[in-house]
């Protein structure tokens, strides 16, 4: 058990988030606690790629469109069930990633976070052309597929069931690839990625497989998310504003570490929710929540997490 | 297909295109000194369209002398970023200044918005324009793009011509070795941001001139710039306006031939194949 002991924080968090809705049995309760899995587990997802190997993706909700596109399609056009579309999404979605993990994760630095952008907005570009997707406009489904899942009520509980419990299942996956060899490798490529050519880590595959296991689980959601909103459009399923958020929660958090994400999404979410009804932060949250992000980066750059872990040695075992 | 809508399409995109140079160009000096991808970049293009806007309609100033006073104030912001965000990151991993930059971007559009809402604003005013048998010119438009001739011209004297501008390159080249020649680096490097800025306002002046405005509109220009400085190479200004009048060309030729919500899917579709093919871009130096 004691193996475990770093993971047992960050799946307690979740799951604690996860049935407060239960607790209270209001849809308004249950819609806060969806925003907040959600973040986590896209955040959770990106850090495995920003976290452990190291390259900054700044476009990384594009698998989220991705796959809530081609879930979107298939379960509204082609009338699969939502679960196989839910797939469809992730298979997507880490389909793109490997593509572009063969093609673009070549470029290091600087050059793959500009790439990442491209691609995002080059996706979002060619989705607003595609009349079969519906072009700007987007796609609505029909109120009575969710006759199918118990009526409208029962289906948005089941989707907020599923969403929990893929976001336990990011994080614990995250542990696992942090404590595998896979992982070690990632990071030895975070340090110096030529050094762990060296070393005998075959960098091109792990770095793309990193970036397929960080892709896949925004595919899912974003089926997901899109099925609960009944519509998809490309400003919606391309916000690069959206990517940046979570690059700030991860950051927030502490990147790299398991905790971290669940933590800076939590935080993030109701620092966001506080300054958007707060009379005074109302108008200006955005630059408020700026002066934050500078403020961490200058001064806190490990995150909440990498910051506590330096400073209190002892806390290393429990904090993942 | 018409000759004449061909030719009047390219010259029209050739024209914006010098604008886009110049707005790309601050980008590039700033990554090229630096390393640094400032992604507060569309909003300071934001600030200087706003700059002449109300300077224009407030004070009733000419809008092309409001440019210089626009120009000016950019050179201070840079500055301000400079010390304000990036200059504790300057070191530190890509990642760090990326989000250093962005959190200026964020605070600049969280105070515009405020502000201004992100309702369009138009700058009325206008010159004659050029008619020259097939193809009429508007006049702002022409003006831009000399003006923005005119900025590069004074940006390569500066450069190569001023002990400051040699100084920026020399930092830009080696940073090390350039403070072991006694370069001042710290100073040399809030003034290459502040150029940038500079450049980034001055650009977003010229385009308030010729189209309306808006807070967010940057952030369409700053994609732009990223495609013109990864087309020309990023690091390289004369690159960057070369960069610009291929995009300007692309976005004047393109709807003639198809729909216009394809443009950026060809520019965001270049952009990722010269990343690929050519990272060092078209006019870049190969690196070892």
């Amino acid at each position: 058990m004691k193996r475990f002991t770093g993971l047992l924080l960050s799946v307690l968090a979740v799951i604690v988030l996860a049935v407060i809705p239960l607790i209270s049995g209001k849809a308004s309760t249950r819609e806060a606690m969806f925003t907040i899995l959600m973040a986590i587990a896209l955040a959770s997802s990106l850090n495995m790629l920003l976290g452990y190997t190291g390259y900054v993706s700044f476009g990384h909700i594009v698998f989220f469109g991705v796959g809530g596109y081609a879930g979107f399609y298939t379960l509204t056009v082609l009338g699969w069930n939502l679960w196989l579309s839910m797939l469809v999404g992730g298979a997507t979605a880490a389909l793109l990633a490997y593509l572009l993990g063969k093609s673009i994760l070549r470029l290091r630095g600087a050059y793959f976070a500009l790439a990442t952008i491209g691609v995002n907005e080059a996706m979002r570009a060619l989705v607003n052309n595609m009349d079969f997707l519906g072009g700007p406009i987007g796609m609505t489904m029909k109120f009575s597929v969710y006759n199918e899942y118990g009526g409208a009520a029962n289906a948005l509980w089941l989707v907020y069931w599923v969403l929990s419990g893929i976001a336990l299942l990011v994080v614990i996956v995250s542990y696992l690839v942090k404590r595998s060899k896979f992982g070690l490798g990632l990071m030895a490529i975070r340090e110096d990625e030529d050094a762990a050519e060296v070393m005998g880590v075959r960098a091109p595959s792990a770095k793309t497989w990193s970036y397929v296991l960080s892709a896949v689980f925004p595919g899912l959601i974003g089926m997901l998310f899109f099925f609960k909103n009944g519509n998809i459009e490309p400003g919606d399923a391309f916000r690069l504003h959206l990517s940046i958020e979570l690059i700030v929660m991860v950051m927030l958090g502490g990147f790299g570490t398991v905790l971290g994400p669940v933590l800076g999404a939590g935080v993030y979410q109701q620092l966001r929710k506080l300054l958007l009804t707060s009379p005074v932060f109302k108008n200006i949250q955005l630059a408020v929540a700026g002066v934050l992000l500078l403020l961490i980066i200058l001064f806190i750059p490990t995150g909440a997490v990498g910051w506590l872990r330096r400073r209190f040695p002892r806390l290393r075992r429990v904090l993942e | 297909m018409n000759l004449d809508v061909l030719i009047a399409s390219a010259v029209d995109g050739l024209l914006i295109g010098f604008v886009y140079g110049v707005a790309a160009m601050g980008l590039t000096l700033i990554f090229g000194v630096m390393d640094v991808i400032n992604l507060a970049h569309g909003p300071l293009i934001a600030i200087g369209m706003f700059g002449v806007y109300e300077i224009f309609t407030y004070v009733g100033m000419n809008p092309y002398l409001a440019l210089i006073i626009v120009a000016v104030v950019g050179l201070a912001v840079g500055v301000l970023v400079y010390f304000v965000a990036v200059h504790r990151v300057i070191d530190a991993p890509p990642l760090s200044s990326l989000l250093s930059t962005f959190s200026v971007n964020m605070m600049i559009i969280g105070v515009g918005t405020a502000i201004l809402t992100t309702s369009a604003y138009n700058v009325d005013f206008s010159l004659p324009s050029l008619d020259t048998g097939p193809i009429t010119v508007t006049g702002t438009r022409l003006a831009a793009a000399l003006i923005a001739v005119g900025v590069t011209a004074l940006l390569y004297a500066f450069l190569y011509r001023t002990r400051s501008g040699k100084y920026i390159r020399a930092v830009a080249n080696n940073r090390q070795a350039a403070e072991l020649m006694g370069i001042p680096s710290t100073r040399i490097l809030a003034l290459a941001f502040g150029i940038g800025t500079m450049l980034a306002m001055t650009a977003g002046g010229l385009i308030a001139t010729i189209l309306p405005i808006n807070i967010l509109a940057g952030g369409t220009y700053e994609l732009k710039s990223f495609v013109i400085v990864v087309l020309g190479g990023l690091g390289n200004p004369l690159g960057a306006l070369v960069g610009g009048l291929i995009l300007g060309l692309i976005e004047g030729l393109v709807p003639v031939f198809m729909k216009t919500t394809w443009v950026p899917v060809l520019e965001f579709g270049l952009f990722i194949l010269i990343l690929l093919v050519m990272p060092q871009g078209l006019f870049g130096r190969k690196e070892s």
